[in-house]
């Protein structure tokens, strides 16, 4: 679970989320949209602890997140960046191995645990095929994909993902989103996505919030959140650019 | 063309990993052939037989015949052995150090002078030499004292000021160190050139070498290296989560800023702790880590020991090589081999950084 409450976050002086109050439940499938420099990465910022609030608290599982360390936030949260860069070689399977340091022993590194998690992980999203490939020479959407199987090694109740389709085509689009939806429906995995394809969103997640401007406009299922009049006001665009067909 | 096919001919020369436990026995096994031999070889040759029997007697206690003379015998145990493990201690130190400061910084151009220990070294040392001064405190001139200090006043100076403004803190570590270091440089042309007679000592200094190894220096020098490198390899954790970037590294549960000061701190003491008792011996510190990186991949639990292992023999056979040549500089033997070396990986490495 994690929530907000009367949250402003502000870079250098200049507010970029201002008095959020939000709260993203145990077991929630919840896609964060908006339009460009709304606030969405910002606020995953903030629910992983990476960026303190100037006002405000933001808490994990109960706890304020500025008291637990980063091992602890580690255990429980999962973060799939944009993209990351690789200063040195490494195979895609070291790559996704990351994701068991919260897990690892301290002294011995990886266990057989850590090793199926990691195999099965690389399974579960797909990349068997790239196991050995140096990840630097991956296109970019089979570089996101290996964020994405980083996190699932991870195995964190919660995931924050920002933007996790951007580079990929329409099949792998679809496969990414469909599991987010298992994750979240057969092990629980609470999820919060941004997202700016409007049309997977609302697709894909029974609940949208909207942000705009640093602020929560808009929060409940699809067909709400994306009222055409809304749409039309916060995006700037004809509504019918958007199907909002709601989750199945 | 077969999918196959396409797969095969892509450039993809990802070296196949080496098993790390393989490496480790084949590399421990090698480095003590490389002491044995750095031990016999020299200017007057002891037979491996005979350096060995040495070693058994003084070193294990053992009862062995005498088969050599007192003479060999003081080569070996005064002149020999604290030499070749000075160079053992401090390839070790470098290797570890170039590793930490790649890991740090992401940076496969870093290695253990890159933030200033180098320039701030170099500096202490010139000083040292043009000051009247000269006091010796257990075998420790003035050189080595003010080496170890500039090394380690240069980096804190980094560090200090790279924690303002508004860069990444990497970018801004590494332009500091650039800046600090430069500035350095300027300070060390000029004791250079006001040094008159002590230029040539200044020069050895550069270098860098083991003629001058004793007992007493390697023994104030090797719990510095060693102690630092354990702790630095007690903190792999942190080098790994570090290879997909600063942010991610936190959300792998890393604690940044702190990792960053305390690994900042154990490889400037490793780094200064070499330069103090050897001077400034290049390229161990860049290619013993790349290599062992093409061998085992990048996870700093291997990639550590491994470099500390390799970095060890290479600097032994190094000295090695530069006593057989005539006492030349072992910088000079480091740069000759290493630069064609490094060349060799850049061109073998393809550019595109991002995952």
């Amino acid at each position: 679970m994690i929530r907000f409450e009367r949250m402003t976050v502000a870079y250098r002086g200049r507010p970029v989320l201002s008095d959020i109050d939000l709260l993203v439940g145990v077991g929630e499938r919840v896609a964060l949209v908006g339009p460009n420099g709304a606030g969405k990465s910002t606020l995953l910022r903030a629910a992983a602890g990476i960026v303190a609030p100037v006002a405000g608290s933001v808490e994990l599982g109960g706890e304020p997140i500025a008291r637990l360390d980063r091992a602890a936030i580690a255990r429980r949260l999962a973060v799939v960046p944009q993209q990351a860069t690789l200063p040195f070689a490494a195979t895609v399977e070291e790559v996704v191995g990351l994701g068991r340091l919260p897990h690892e022993d301290p002294f011995r590194g990886h266990r057989p645990a850590d090793r199926a998690a990691v195999a099965a992980a690389i399974e579960r999203v797909g990349l068997g095929h790239l196991l050995g490939r140096d990840a630097r020479e991956l296109s970019l959407g089979e570089r996101q994909l290996v964020l994405v199987a980083l996190a699932v090694a991870q195995a964190a109740h919660v995931m924050l993902l920002d933007e996790p389709t951007v580079h990929l085509d329409l099949r792998h689009q679809v496969e990414v989103m469909e599991l987010l939806v298992d994750l979240n429906e057969r092990d629980g995995t609470t999820i919060l996505a941004v997202l700016h394809d409007l049309s997977l969103a609302a697709h894909f997640f029974p609940r949208l919030v909207l942000l705009d401007r640093g602020r929560v406009v808009g929060d409940g299922p699809p067909a709400e959140v994306l009222a055409p009049e809304r749409v039309r006001e916060v995006f700037g665009v004809d509504p019918g650019l958007v199907r909002t067909a709601t989750a199945t | 063309m077969s999918a196959a096919a396409l797969r095969s001919a892509a450039p993809l020369a990802l070296a196949r990993r080496r098993r790390p436990l393989g490496l480790a026995i084949g590399g421990a096994v090698a480095l003590l052939v490389i002491l044995v031999l750095g031990v016999a070889a020299g200017s007057v040759a002891v037979a491996p037989g005979d350096t060995i029997g040495i070693l058994a007697s003084r070193l294990l206690g053992l009862d062995v015949p005498r088969t050599w003379s007192s003479a060999a015998e003081t080569i070996v145990v005064e002149l020999r052995l604290p030499r070749v493990l000075t160079a053992m201690v401090v390839g070790l130190g470098l290797a570890v150090a170039g590793a930490t400061f790649q890991g740090l910084l992401r940076n496969p151009l870093a290695d253990p002078y890159v933030l200033g220990t180098a320039s701030g070294a170099a500096l202490g040392a010139a000083i040292a030499v043009i000051l009247p001064v000269r006091t010796l405190v257990l075998e420790f001139g003035l050189l080595h004292g003010l080496a170890f200090a500039g090394a380690l006043a240069a980096v804190f100076v980094v560090y200090r000021l790279s924690r303002v403004g508004g860069l990444s803190p990497l970018t801004s570590l590494l332009l500091t160190g650039y800046a600090v270091g430069s500035l350095l440089a300027a300070g060390l042309a000029m004791a250079m050139y006001v040094s008159g007679a002590g230029l040539r000592q200044i020069f050895a200094y550069l270098l860098g070498g083991f003629d001058a190894s004793s007992w007493l220096r390697l023994a104030t020098a090797t719990p510095l290296i060693l102690g630092a490198s354990a702790f630095i390899l007690l903190r792999a954790r942190a080098l790994n989560g570090l290879l997909l970037g600063e942010e991610a590294a936190a959300h792998l549960g890393v604690d940044v800023r702190r990792e960053r000061a305390v690994l900042l701190s154990l490889g400037s003491l490793v780094t200064a702790a070499a330069v103090a008792v050897s001077g400034l011996i290049g390229f161990v510190g860049l290619v013993v880590p790349h290599v062992v990186r093409l061998l085992v991949g990048p996870n700093a639990r291997l990639v550590l020991p491994l470099s500390a292992l390799f970095g060890a023999s290479l600097m032994v056979v190094a000295d090695l090589a530069a006593r057989l040549l005539g006492e030349i500089p072992v910088g000079v033997v480091t740069a000759v081999v290493g630069a064609p070396f490094f060349l060799y990986l850049l061109r073998r490495t393809r550019s595109g950084y991002e995952v």
